[in-house]
C-alpha cells in the first residue's frame, strides 16, 4: 500500500479533482450537448434517442439551433431567444459594472484597514451568506414595494406624495442582482488589493503623482487581475440568473434563464432548452478562451 | 568643493512621535549643497523616519525642515523637489524601464520630446539603454537598482534620498556598485542624504556621516573624524572595532592626561578638562596596538603584558585576543605585509603590547 502511494500518490492527488470534474461537469455537459442535437420526445421521454434501434432511424437534428436564430415569418436573428440573450448580456454587464463600482472602493478600504478591524469587516461581507438567499431577495420586495419601507420613508419625508413604482422594474432587478453578487466582486478584489505593495504608491507620490493620479496609474493597473476575476465571477452567474429576475424583475424583462426554464418545464422541449444552454456556454467560453490565450501569450513574451 | 553652501538642507529641533514613542528626538542637522550625507545607525534608531520626513511620507510632530531656505515640512510628497530611491527600489512592475524613468517627468506635464530626450539621457547615464523596453522583473538586482537611481534622478531633484541603497544586493556586487553610485551622484552634482546601517557603506560613500541612536544624532563628521575622534563611547563602539578601557582620570593637563585602569596607568596625548577621579573610558582601535614577544625598546608608556588566547587569520590581517593578568581581553590586529609569519606568535605565548599616547581617545560618558 505504502509503495503504491509512493509510486502513484502524485497521480492520485491530481487525479481525484480531475475525475470529479470529468464525472460531474464534463459528462453532464456531453449529455446536454447530446440532447441539444435530438428530436423532442413524447410524454414519457423528454427527448428521443439519437439512434432508434427498433426502427433504425437516426434522429440527428440541428433545427434546435436554427430555431434560436430564425423564427417563422420573421427576419433572421429576429427571435425571442436572441432578444433574451441580449437582455441577459446587458443586465449581467450592468450588474457586474455596478458591483465593480461599489465593490472596488469597499475592497480598497478593506485592504487598507488596520489589521484588527479587518476580520470584522470581512465578516460583514460574508455574513449575508448565512441567511437564505431567497429570504434576502424577498426582503428587497419588502423594501421596494409600493407600500414598502423605502416608499413609506420617502412619503413621510414629503419627498413624494404618491408611491414610486420601484418593484418589478429594471431598477429593482439590478438592485437585487447587485446586492446578491457584490461579495463575489469584493472578495477577489480584496485578495488582490491586500497584496499591493504600499511602497509603490509612495514611489508614485514621490515622483509627483497626486493620490488620485497614483490610484489610476498604479493601483488600478496592478489590480487588473482582481478586477477581471471579480467581473467574471459576477458576470457569468448573472447571465444565467433565473430567480432574481423572476422575483424582482418586470414581466417584460424576459431573460435567458427564464426562457430556458420555460422551454424545459412549460413547453417540455428539452432539446431546445439544451441548445439554448449550449449556445450560452459557447458565448461565454469562446471569448474567455481567446482572452486567456492572448493574455498567456503576452505574459510568455515577457 | 570650493563653493560649498552651508545649510542647504537644515532641520531645526525636528521631532517625530508615534503615539508615545519618540522616533526622532530634536534633530538639528545642516547639510551642505552637493554633499553625500549619511545617516548611520542600527535599526530603530530613527534614521529611516528622518528620511521619510524629508520625503514627506511622515509629518514632523514639531520642528522645521528647510530646503534651500524654504520650509518643506508642510508640503505633500508630490509637491516636494525631493526624490527618493527606495530600499526595495519600488519599481512599477506593470511599466517597462523607459516608462518607469519617464513616470515623474510625465507628472510634470513636460513636452513629449523633452521627456524622450531626458529619459534617454538618464538611461545612458546608468547604461541601461538596451533594456528600455524590458519589465523590471526581467532585470538583475544591480540593474534594477540603476533603474531606481535613474528614476529618482530624472526629475533633477534638489535633494536625492537613498534608503539603504545597497541593502538588497549581495556583498560582492555591493562593493562594485557603491563606487558606481557615488560616481553617478557626483556627476549629476545632486545633494544626497542616504540611510544605512552598514558603517562601511557609509564610510566609503559619504562625505559626512551623522551617527544616530535612539532618535538622536550623537556625532556628525567626516568618516575619518568619526573613526579617529569618536565623541562618545557609543560612537567608538558602533564604528569599527575598539578596545574600551574603563578607569578614572588621574592626570589632566592641557596637552595630555592619564587614566588609571585595571591594567595600570594609560597615557593619552590630549587633555579632556575634567575633574580628577571622574570615570573616563579610553578607546584604542585594535590596529593601533603593536604586539611582540620581546620587550620593545624605547617605549615608555602604555606598555602591557598578556597571554595570547585566540589567533584568527583573515588573510590580509591577523587578529589576536590577548588576556592580561587581571582578566581584561584586548583585541589587536596586525597586517600581513609579508607572506611569512614574522611575529612567530602562537597560542598561550606571553606577549608585550603597546600603543602610542596619541593613538587612544579618552571619552567621558
Amino acid at each position: 500500500m505504502e509503495r503504491f502511494l509512493r509510486q502513484f500518490g502524485r497521480e492520485l492527488v491530481i487525479g481525484v479533482p480531475y475525475a470529479w470534474l470529468a464525472v460531474f461537469f464534463f459528462l453532464p455537459f456531453l449529455i446536454l450537448a447530446y440532447i441539444s442535437f435530438v428530436d423532442m420526445g413524447n410524454d414519457i421521454h423528454p427527448f428521443k434517442p439519437l439512434w432508434d434501434s427498433a426502427s433504425g432511424v437516426v434522429n440527428l437534428k440541428y433545427e434546435n439551433y436554427l430555431s434560436i436564430f430564425r423564427a417563422e415569418g420573421r427576419a433572421l436573428f429576429d427571435t425571442l431567444y436572441l432578444e433574451a440573450y441580449g437582455r441577459s448580456l446587458k443586465y449581467a454587464f450592468a450588474t457586474a459594472t455596478l458591483c465593480l463600482a461599489l465593490g472596488y472602493p469597499f475592497a480598497y478600504f478593506l485592504a487598507r484597514s488596520s489589521a484588527h478591524v479587518r476580520p470584522a469587516l470581512l465578516m460583514m461581507v460574508m455574513l449575508p451568506f448565512w441567511t437564505s438567499f431567497l429570504l434576502r431577495v424577498y426582503a428587497w420586495k419588502g423594501i421596494l414595494a409600493d407600500q414598502g419601507l423605502l416608499n413609506q420613508l420617502l412619503m413621510t419625508l414629503g419627498l413624494t406624495s404618491e408611491p414610486i413604482q420601484m418593484l418589478y422594474t429594471d431598477v429593482s432587478m439590478l438592485v437585487g442582482m447587485t446586492y446578491v453578487y457584490l461579495p463575489f466582486m469584493v472578495l477577489p478584489l480584496y485578495a488582490n488589493l491586500v497584496k499591493l505593495d504600499y511602497r509603490l504608491l509612495e514611489a508614485a507620490y514621490d515622483l509627483g503623482a497626486t493620490p488620485w493620479k497614483a490610484f489610476w496609474l498604479v493601483t488600478v493597473p496592478l489590480s487588473r487581475a482582481g478586477i477581471i476575476a471579480g467581473f467574471m465571477l459576477v458576470f457569468i452567474p448573472a447571465l444565467g440568473e433565473f430567480v432574481i429576475p423572476s422575483l424582482l424583475g418586470g414581466p417584460e424583462n424576459l431573460m435567458i434563464g427564464r426562457v430556458v426554464w420555460d422551454e424545459m418545464f412549460t413547453a417540455n422541449n428539452w432539446p431546445r432548452a439544451a441548445a439554448l444552454a449550449v449556445v450560452m456556454i459557447g458565448a461565454i467560453v469562446v471569448p474567455l478562451a481567446l482572452y486567456y490565450r492572448h493574455h498567456g501569450q503576452a505574459e510568455a513574451q515577457h | 568643493m570650493a563653493d560649498v553652501k552651508e545649510g542647504y538642507l537644515v532641520t531645526e529641533d525636528l521631532v517625530k512621535r508615534f503615539d508615545e514613542a519618540i522616533a526622532v528626538d530634536e534633530v538639528n542637522l545642516s547639510i551642505r549643497q552637493g554633499e553625500i550625507f549619511a545617516l548611520l545607525g542600527s535599526s530603530g534608531c530613527g534614521k529611516s523616519t528622518l528620511l521619510r520626513m524629508f520625503a514627506g511620507f511622515e509629518k514632523p510632530s514639531s520642528g522645521r525642515i528647510l530646503l534651500g531656505g524654504q520650509d518643506v515640512a508642510s508640503l505633500a510628497p508630490y509637491e516636494r523637489p525631493i526624490n527618493m530611491m527606495f530600499q526595495s527600489y519600488a519599481l512599477f512592475p506593470h511599466l517597462d524601464i523607459w516608462e518607469n524613468v519617464a513616470f515623474g517627468l510625465k507628472r510634470e506635464g513636460l513636452p513629449k520630446a523633452e521627456i524622450q530626450q531626458r529619459v534617454g539621457a538618464m538611461l545612458d547615464l546608468v547604461q541601461l539603454t538596451p533594456y528600455a523596453r524590458r519589465k523590471p522583473h526581467q532585470l538583475s538586482g544591480g540593474q534594477q537598482q540603476r533603474v531606481a537611481l535613474a528614476r529618482s534622478l530624472a526629475k533633477r531633484p534638489k535633494l536625492l534620498l537613498l534608503d539603504e541603497p545597497l541593502g538588497a544586493l549581495d556583498k560582492k556586487l555591493r562593493e562594485q556598485t557603491q563606487f558606481e553610485l557615488v560616481n553617478i551622484i557626483e556627476q549629476v552634482g545632486v545633494t544626497c542624504v542616504m540611510v544605512t546601517h552598514d558603517q562601511e557603506e557609509a564610510m566609503t560613500m559619504a562625505n559626512r556621516i551623522a551617527v544616530m541612536s535612539k532618535g538622536r544624532v550623537l556625532q556628525v563628521g567626516t568618516p575619518q573624524e568619526i573613526y579617529e575622534f569618536p565623541s562618545s563611547r557609543f560612537v567608538a563602539d558602533f564604528i569599527g572595532n575598539v578596545n574600551l578601557f574603563d578607569g578614572r582620570l588621574s592626570i589632566d593637563e592641557a596637552d595630555h592626561c592619564a587614566i588609571t585602569t585595571a591594567l595600570g596607568e594609560m597615557r593619552v596625548g590630549h587633555g579632556i578638562s575634567g575633574t580628577l577621579g571622574m570615570p573616563v573610558t579610553l578607546a584604542v582601535r585594535p590596529e593601533k596596538i603593536s604586539i611582540a614577544k620581546q620587550r620593545p625598546a624605547g617605549v615608555d608608556c602604555n606598555l602591557f603584558l598578556g597571554k595570547v588566547k585566540e589567533i584568527a587569520y583573515f588573510g590580509s590581517y591577523n587578529t589576536f585576543i590577548v588576556v592580561t593578568p587581571d582578566g581584561t581581553k584586548v583585541k589587536i590586529t596586525e597586517p600581513n605585509g609579508s607572506r611569512h609569519d614574522l611575529l612567530h606568535i602562537s597560542w598561550e605565548d606571553e606577549v608585550f603590547f603597546w600603543w602610542d599616547d596619541t593613538d587612544g581617545v579618552a571619552l567621558r560618558d
